[in-house]
């Protein structure tokens, strides 16, 4: 496959069609591995990288020959195209920007990405929409168990897998939820659940954007404790205690927000609607905080002009490359943002 | 310049309305307490960094630690602080005694894993890749002129190819 085949599509993750979509955009484990015989990628010097890099690659390819997956050579990606798989989630920030060999193999529905040579030898992720724990980690773990077969993982008995930064030993999992959390944000909640998240030692943060901000009403929420809880126990830490007071406190606030005030509800969703169908220029922040308002509006049965699908195109492709991507142009930082207020528009008015 | 309303001391960056029914809140808060009242203005810090300097400033024998070197990948503990990632597995060893009250402190207290483990640490190797590496070895023999090297790998190819 090549990338620009990923363009006329998105990915599982944003089918929004998972348990729990109404809140729960994503679930995503993720794991380190690396392979023993090998320094960390901090101590190896270009030639090892290059030897670990055909290792993996070739490894990884003869565990999953079966099935129709990509690799990709990070290296001779342009770099449009390697921030269109960052806004995609298949690879990290990190992993584009970095320099030395390095790639990434993904499943064809996308679900599975297994970065080679990114701060570990391996970094696998599944990635699912809505909430779906167990079967995020049961795929992963499958994948881990094949290639498990053809390297020997450095592993400590005592401390478990190894991995270049301690704070990723032992399981070296980091499971992760993305929430839509819009009316604990308008009810000025927000803090107080974030605040009991950090107290549960889970790592907050927001999520899309084009910066660093935490832009508006998502958030991620990932265990932080790597060593001495099993991989099982995070998860059901998560299933049945994490989510169920998360999801509670969204629903209650978005049940207080339509008892009580039902008209600047429909005019916060309703505003966002005018603004996106009109906007002449507009920057990939305030759609998100737009769209967002729109999502909740759909899920809440107060917003039928468009629906999931059309929704979560939109998510993806006014984000900066996705756009790039399809005007066939690179464009500065406002060319952009009048880009984007023109696909909007089309795709809202049927233009 | 204001100061933050939260812990009242540090100077206030930040700057919120909130929206509520009984009118309009202004808040002023600085960058830290922002962040922590769920209004990031930047991703949480890196963890593992403000451990390391927690604890560099506590431990007694940091003279003695700082130059503790790897055997096998040349790091040191020094540059493991300042860069907080490590060079290669051996270091969990060779740093354990100054790594353990550090791993403790980023994990919660914990010490020990507990989880999945490779269920074949004993697995045969995949030959072809095996072959792979061996190959790339011995051009590397060969290029600097290491003929026993290049021979016993020759050897070694030889020997899984014929298999
Ligand atoms: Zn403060
Ligand atoms: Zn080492």
């Amino acid at each position: 496959m090549k990338i620009d085949e990923l363009l006329g599509r998105t990915g599982e993750w944003l089918r929004a069609t998972g348990p729990m979509s109404d809140v729960v955009i994503s679930t995503r484990v993720r794991l380190a591995r690396n392979v023993s015989g090998y320094p960390f990628l901090t101590k190896a010097t270009s030639d090892k990288r290059d030897e670990l890099a055909d290792l993996l690659k070739r490894g990884i390819q003869a565990a999953v020959k079966e099935h129709k997956w990509s690799y990709f050579d990070i290296t001779r990606v342009g770099e449009l195209d390697r921030q269109m798989l960052v806004e995609r989630h298949l690879i990290s920030r990190q992993h584009a920007e970095a320099e030395g060999s390095r790639g990434v193999s993904v499943s064809p529905d996308e679900t599975v990405a297994l970065m080679v040579n990114e701060e570990d030898h391996l970094r696998m992720q599944s990635i699912r929409c809505g909430l779906q724990l167990e079967q995020v980690w049961e795929e992963i773990s499958g994948i881990d168990d094949l290639l498990e077969q053809r390297f020997e993982y450095a592993y400590h008995p005592r401390y478990g897998y190894l991995t270049a930064c301690p704070t990723n030993v032992g399981t070296g999992m980091r499971l992760s939820v993305m929430l839509h959390l819009p009316a604990l944000k308008l009810t000025n909640e927000i803090e107080k659940v974030l605040r009991a998240a950090r107290d549960m030692r889970l790592a907050v943060r927001g999520l899309f954007g084009e910066g660093t901000e935490a832009t508006g009403d998502f958030f991620q929420l990932s265990n932080q404790t790597t060593l001495g809880r099993p991989e099982e126990d995070i998860i059901s830490d998560f299933r049945s205690e994490i989510l169920p007071k998360v999801l509670e406190f969204e629903a209650a606030a978005r049940q207080a927000l339509v008892r009580e005030r039902p008209v600047a509800l429909d005019d916060k969703i309703w505003r966002s609607y005018g603004i996106l169908q009109n906007a002449r220029s507009i920057s990939s922040e305030e759609t998100l905080a737009h769209l967002s308002h729109l999502r909740m509006g759909i899920h809440l049965g107060r917003f039928r002009e468009i629906d999931l699908k059309t929704l979560n195109e939109l998510f993806l492709m006014t984000q900066p490359a996705h756009l790039q991507k399809q005007t066939g142009n690179r464009l500065s930082g406002e060319d952009r943002s009048v880009a984007r207020a023109g696909y909007i528009r089309k795709r809202l008015n049927r233009e | 310049m204001s100061q933050c309303q939260r812990c009242k001391k540090a100077v206030a960056t930040v700057h919120l309305t909130d929206v509520t029914k009984t009118g309009n809140r202004t808040r002023d808060l600085c960058d830290r307490c922002a962040h922590e009242e769920g209004y990031a203005a930047k991703a949480p810090p890196v963890q593992i960094n403000e451990i390391l300097s927690n604890f560099v400033l506590q431990a007694p024998q940091i003279q003695e630690l700082a130059a503790l070197t790897c055997p096998h990948c040349q790091m040191t503990f020094a540059e493991f602080r300042n860069g907080g990632l490590l060079g290669c597995p051996h270091d969990y060893e060779i740093f354990e005694q100054a790594l353990l009250p550090l791993m403790q402190r980023a994990q919660d207290g914990n010490s020990r894993h507990s989880g999945k483990s490779p269920r074949r640490t004993d697995a045969p190797r995949d030959f072809q890749i095996e072959l792979v590496r061996l190959r790339r070895n011995l051009e590397q023999a060969v290029e600097r002129e290491d003929y026993e090297a290049a021979a016993r790998l020759r050897d070694q190819i030889d020997s899984i190819e014929t298999r």
